[in-house]
């Protein structure tokens, strides 16, 4: 059972990572020029929320199989990501607004925190596996 | 080969200096007093003694003016008269050696800047027979706010300036003052205007039309490319004088003339000044036994100083706090010199001596042309002190120069400062750039640019060269401020790339002489337009295309604008810029969207209804759209019937949402101009919109809600219409609420403006009717340019991190703008990524790639350059506060959005405590009581409480929604000189108006009042003031005003006669009349849009809103000036 919740977070944190590394290469492609605003933001837009879920559903396995140190670790990011996506003003597109990505340095800011996503995603990575193959020697 | 035509825009003929630009007339020029220019960085700066202050004698008081007494009745103080005599650290010797070199920025241009670093490039090379202006641009209204030409005696080289100047082989013929004021008559033809009464040219005078047997070299492609007359056509008028565009006024000559010491006080300052005269005479006298030399780099800053506030006429000047607050007598009066002259004047070193020097007097002096470059360039970079003189806000009242708040220079050796940009173009907050961002941070000022790219010039050099030479690595566009390593080499200012300078650059066809490429045009102008080649498109240029979508509900009809509009489009129809191919559609909509089948060949305009909103389709895809030339009698027969069309209408929704669908269906394949007229809340289908304004929250103290967009939907269209190059021009015509924070999307991303006119009806509202038509015909017959793009450069070490204006940012620095017009303003903030240690000076670039709308790609490129400095004082002394104002308003309009009202005017607060304690504690040496300010900065509090009591960010006064959602657009999008009115208004006394000092233009007199302080101290019932708040003007008549003023200006025998919404002056035969509508007309003539004009009386229903422009006194919600002040210092001092 155990294995279980972990092998599934492990493919869960593994979709994460790719879509973190995903969100660094868009949007350095965007820094660079090599694509537009308009393409950027409509690109990252449609995985915010595939994003959102992937961690929420990673922090719900470790609630119900109660690893409390674990659930800790991915709480705030989870909440991180949904108070994002709730503060949104109306008027704007998504997360990730073209005519406002270039403003008040906010590519920056969205570049760094998918840096830190990716970062803190390795390292749940590790501990799921190290978890997963506790586990799986226990069984 | 290349070939380079120049010819101006708009050309006006032989004028007057730039700005808005007629040259003050010889009168008002020797009143101007000035302020010489010492070094700036006398190591120990000493604040007191630049603070010692002329002793005023008793004299001063008998200012005319009876004494001000805006705060508490009191003793009157010692004066501390600033304007006048404003102590100041001089430099008389001018020969001295430098012993205090700034460190910064001494050297001009060192190193292989070799060829403009000596020789002051010849103004009048331009004046070679290849200058023609163009004078059929079709903008009629377009020239009042636009550069003047270069006045006659600034521009045109005297002839003692060329011998001065040292021999430049080669070039010798371009020193022919081919001077303006003796152009003749426009010749008939390009080859007449080629014999030039020059000799070289004699014999070499070129027929315009490339012939059989004129050698390679010769200059068939100088025909004016672009603009209207076709190449080949060679009727050129007014051909060679146009003097080349300097921005600056032209360095040489009589008018500007020598160093401060040379300088001598106007006798207009009169007897007080006496005092302090002693020293710099006695300089004055040494250095005169120079002999005479031509002009000192340094008359150029004195002549544009932002610093002074320059006395007006004599006896009106001095007028400054008579009393000061009890508490403050006490701590201010040890500053205050009691005696007539203070010892420390007396006993100053001479170098140090507080002159008190007055403008620049039109004789010569001592000049460049016998100064080493070094030296020059040494006075000039150890910037004005003036700009830091240290003011003490609480003390000084009378800050305001008497005329408008001229733009600070920046410190730059004089040859590159001669070829910069106009300030009315490129702007930058900070005139001297920080060295590093720790450094910018001390300073606490906002850095940041402000761009007005497409404003309607009257010179703008264009060249049509088939190879546009442009840095391989940055592709920055070649620019005055590159050097050449040598003739075969140019290093980018931006990158410092060395590049190949191509064969075909190495032929200057100006000067016609092969090997100078440093005296190409492209070398010599800072602003300057290319016609581009195809490799510039990506796809054929698009013709001009004109969609109108016209509201035609039941309130729309009932504000009667259908007829309005329909009346001006058929009186301009034919000023519409554009070519044979212009495209002109309509749309109408209320419930249902109305088509009008316009084909060639239908008998009448054919009305196709569609009423399937939900699902947009266009009835006949090829027809709507038509030409206009061949489609202009079923055009015009369209707008004539179109208003009685539906007169009847009982339809009260609005699909508007719907009718830009179809709009953006329509102009999708070509791109173009789409106006929107609209008169209420988008109710119906698609991007309908909900009231969210609370009536009862109008005046609330607490945060305004709803100041963003409550959908994305007219965002998201805005994003579609600008990936087709369309931009969205929206008027609201309403009186009740409309969204505009939703609405105003589609006009912000798509870069078209928004035009607001609140509560318009046609019976109820005339002066409103009157604005929106002199509104339209602007709107309508302006200078346009398609399918635009700008890409702002920086030097390598600064970028740039937020845009404000109305665009859409398609990559870190490329706007992406369907449409650029001539109103449209940019600003930009900045950020030092990298220390810029090595550098002396930094480039931007701003290059504006568009299709004209006679379906050329045009490129205008603007080139700012700027010293670097290292300490804070000289960022201080570089700071430009209007600029500063606007890029702040830009700032806190999107914190207001984002954040909230209330933080955007905590922030602006902070900004000006911030500023002035950085001042304070970084830069005074020695503290001293009060609220001190440097000099440039001096009026930044005021502006700062303006922005804070501006409709925008006002709380407590009720102010609707919209209009103030209208007045942060217009914030963010207006060229500062506009916005800056807004902010700031401006306040005439006009019943006593006179002559003396008066503007000359075109044989009109324009009297000249003096600007007062925004304060009902200054309002009399005995006078008639003039309030000019950008888009509205205010004349109040006081109640026992002059019967003279009644009789022969308003035409009315009483005060009690003057009707209630009186809002054109009447026609009267009289002197007064023509000098007060000479004054109202100029100030109409500097922008472009139509002011409105408002007869206010004492019992007016406007007076609230004339009171509240009165934004030093205090009102229910908000400080006075003083009390803000008082905050100010109150939060510095913590």
């Amino acid at each position: 059972m155990e294995a279980a919740v972990f092998i599934l977070s492990l493919v869960d944190c593994c979709a994460l990572i790719f879509l973190s590394v995903y969100f660094i290469i868009t949007l350095s492609d965007l820094e660079c020029d090599y694509i537009n605003a308009r393409a950027c933001c409509s690109k990252l837009n449609k995985w915010v929320i595939p994003e959102m879920i992937g961690q929420c559903l990673s922090t719900v396995l470790m609630l119900v199989s109660m690893h409390w140190f674990v659930f800790l670790l991915n709480l705030p990011v989870a909440a991180w990501d949904i108070y994002r996506y709730l503060k949104v003003p109306m008027g704007n597109m998504g997360v990730f607004d073209p005519t406002e990505i270039h403003n008040r340095g906010q590519l920056k800011s969205h570049m760094k925190e998918a840096m830190i996503k990716l970062g803190y995603h390795l390292l749940c990575f590790f501990i799921y596996l190290y978890n997963m193959i506790l586990a799986l020697i226990n069984d | 080969m290349s070939t380079a035509g120049f010819n101006s825009q708009n050309g006006t003929g032989p004028g007057q200096a730039y700005s808005n630009g007629p040259s003050q007339n010889p009168v008002a020029i020797q009143q101007l007093p000035g302020v010489s220019y010492g070094m700036t960085h006398q190591p120990p700066y000493n604040p007191m003694q630049a603070k010692a202050p002329v002793a005023p004698g008793p004299g001063l008081y008998h200012s005319g003016y009876p004494p001000v007494s805006s705060y508490q009745p009191g003793p009157q103080l010692a004066s501390y008269s600033t304007p006048p005599g404003q102590p100041l650290l001089t430099r008389p010797q001018i020969a001295g050696p430098p012993l205090h070199t700034p460190p910064q920025s001494a050297s001009p241009s060192p190193g292989p800047r070799m060829p403009l670093a000596q020789a002051t490039p010849p103004p009048p090379a331009v004046s070679s027979s290849s200058y023609y202006s163009n004078l059929q641009q079709p903008q009629p209204n377009a020239q009042p706010w636009q550069y003047n030409p270069v006045p006659a005696p600034m521009g045109t080289p005297p002839p003692p300036n060329s011998m001065s100047s040292p021999p430049r082989g080669p070039v010798a013929n371009h020193l022919n003052p081919p001077s303006s004021s003796t152009a003749p008559p426009p010749p008939p033809s390009s080859s007449t205007a080629y014999s030039l009464p020059q000799q070289a040219y004699g014999s070499h005078s070129v027929t315009q039309p490339p012939g059989p047997g004129i050698p390679p070299t010769s200059l068939h492609g100088y025909n004016q490319p672009g603009v209207a007359p076709p190449p080949m056509n060679p009727a050129v008028s007014l051909s060679y004088s146009m003097v080349r565009p300097t921005y600056g006024p032209p360095p040489t000559g009589p008018p500007l003339s020598g160093p401060p010491p040379t300088m001598k006080p106007t006798p207009a300052t009169g007897p007080p000044l006496a005092n302090v005269i002693p020293p710099p005479l006695k300089a004055d006298g040494t250095i005169a036994g120079n002999g005479p030399q031509s002009s000192n780099s340094y008359n150029h800053v004195d002549n544009k100083m932002g610093g002074l506030p320059p006395p007006g006429p004599p006896g009106r000047h001095l007028s400054h706090y008579p009393s000061l607050p009890p508490g403050y007598q006490n701590t201010a009066a040890p500053h205050k010199p009691t005696a007539p002259v203070h010892p420390a004047m007396q006993a100053a070193p001479q170098p140090y001596s507080q002159a008190n020097q007055p403008y620049q007097q039109p004789h010569s002096g001592p000049g460049q042309a016998q100064l080493s470059p070094s030296l020059a360039a040494l006075s000039l970079q150890s910037s004005s002190p003036e700009a830091l003189r240290v003011v003490n806000l609480l003390q000084d009242r009378n800050l305001l120069p008497p005329t408008s708040v001229p733009a600070p220079t920046p410190c730059l050796p004089h040859d590159l400062q001669k070829v910069n940009c106009s300030p009315e173009v490129f702007r930058c907050t900070l005139t001297s750039i920080p060295q590093t961002q720790s450094l910018l941070n001390k300073a606490k000022m906002p850095l940041g640019l402000l761009l007005h790219p497409f404003k309607d010039l009257s010179q703008l050099p264009v060249v049509t060269s088939s190879t546009i030479v442009r840095c391989r690595s940055c592709r920055t566009y070649i620019n005055p401020f590159v050097s050449f390593l040598d003739q075969r080499k140019w290093t980018c200012n931006l990158c410092y790339r060395v590049n190949d300078v191509p064969e075909e650059f190495m032929y200057n066809p100006v000067s016609r002489s092969y090997g100078e490429p440093h005296k190409r045009p492209e070398v010599q102008n800072a602003t300057i337009e290319f016609i581009a080649s195809s490799e510039y498109m990506l796809r054929p240029p698009q013709p001009a295309v004109y969609l109108f979508i016209l509201d035609v509900s039941h309130n729309a009809v009932e504000t009667g604008y259908l007829n309005v509009f329909c009346q001006s489009l058929l009186d301009n129809i034919n000023a519409l810029p554009g070519d044979s191919r212009t495209k002109i559609g309509f749309i109408t909509f209320d419930s249902t969207i109305h088509f009008y089948n316009l084909q060639e060949g239908l008998s009448q305009p054919q009305m196709l209804i569609v009423s399937d909103i939900e699902d947009i389709f266009l009835p006949t895809p090829d027809s709507l759209l038509v030409n206009l030339n061949e489609c202009k009698e079923l055009v015009q027969d369209l707008l004539k019937s179109l208003p009685t069309l539906f007169e009847k209408t009982m339809e009260t929704q609005s699909a508007l949402g719907s009718a830009l669908q179809a709009a953006f269906k329509l102009l999708s394949p070509t791109g173009g101009r789409m106006s929107v007229f609209q008169t209420q809340l988008p109710n119906l289908g698609v991007g309908a919109l909900q009231s969210r304004e609370d009536p009862n929250q109008r005046a609330s103290a607490k945060d305004i809600q709803h100041l963003s967009p409550a959908t994305d939907f007219y965002k998201k269209l805005a994003l579609d219409c600008s990936g087709q190059h369309i931009a969205v021009d929206l008027f609201l015509l309403s009186s009740r609420y409309c969204d505009l924070a939703s609405l105003g999307c589609i006009s912000r991303y798509s870069a078209g403006s928004v035009h607001y006119y609140p509560s318009y009806h046609q019976q109820h509202n005339p002066a409103q009717v009157e604005r929106f038509q002199k509104d339209l015909k602007r709107y309508l017959t302006r200078k346009i340019g398609f399918e635009a793009v700008m890409r702002i450069r920086c030097t390598k070490g600064l970028s740039i991190h937020t845009f404000h204006g109305n665009f859409f940012v398609r990559s870190t620095d490329l706007l992406s703008l369907p449409n650029v017009n001539p109103d449209a303003g940019f600003a930009v903030q900045m950020s030092i990524e990298e220390n810029l240690n090595d550098m002396q000076v930094v480039s931007f670039q701003a290059a504006l790639l568009y299709t004209s709308s006679k379906g050329e790609r045009r490129i205008r490129v603007h080139t700012l350059c700027l010293p670097v400095v290292n300490s804070l004082s000289d960022i201080f002394a570089g700071a430009d506060m209007q600029a500063m104002t606007g890029l702040l308003a830009c700032m806190a309009v999107d914190r207001s959005v984002s954040a909230s009202l209330s933080d955007a005017r905590d922030a602006l607060t902070n900004a000006a405590i911030d500023s002035l304690s950085s001042y304070r504690h970084s830069v005074l040496t020695i503290q001293q009581p009060g609220l001190l300010s440097p000099a440039c900065l001096r009026l930044f509090p005021l502006y700062v409480l303006a922005l804070l009591k501006q409709k925008a960010f006002r709380t407590g006064t009720s102010t609707r929604l919209d209009e103030r959602v209208f007045a942060m657009c217009q914030l963010k999008y207006q060229p500062l000189a506009y916005a800056m009115l807004m902010i700031h208004p401006a306040l005439y006394r006009i019943d006593d108006l006179t002559d003396e000092g008066a503007l000359n233009i075109n044989d009109r007199t324009i009297p000249q009042p003096r600007v007062l302080q925004l304060s009902a101290e200054n309002l009399s019932t005995e006078a008639a003031f003039l309030m000019d708040a950008g888009t509205v003007m205010y004349l109040r008549v006081g109640k026992n005003c002059n019967p003279i003023f009644l009789n022969q200006v308003l035409g009315v025998p009483s005060y009690a006669a003057v009707p209630d919404n009186l809002y054109l002056l009447p026609e009267l035969d009289t002197a007064e009349s023509q000098r007060t509508r000479a004054f109202i007309g100029w100030l109409k003539d500097q922008r472009p849009f139509f002011p409105t004009l408002h007869v206010i009386r004492d019992e007016s229903q406007l007076k609230p809103s004339f009171m509240q422009n009165l934004i030093e006194d205090r009102t229910e919600s908000a400080l006075s000036y003083y009390e803000f002040l008082l905050h100010l210092q109150q939060q510095i001092s913590k």
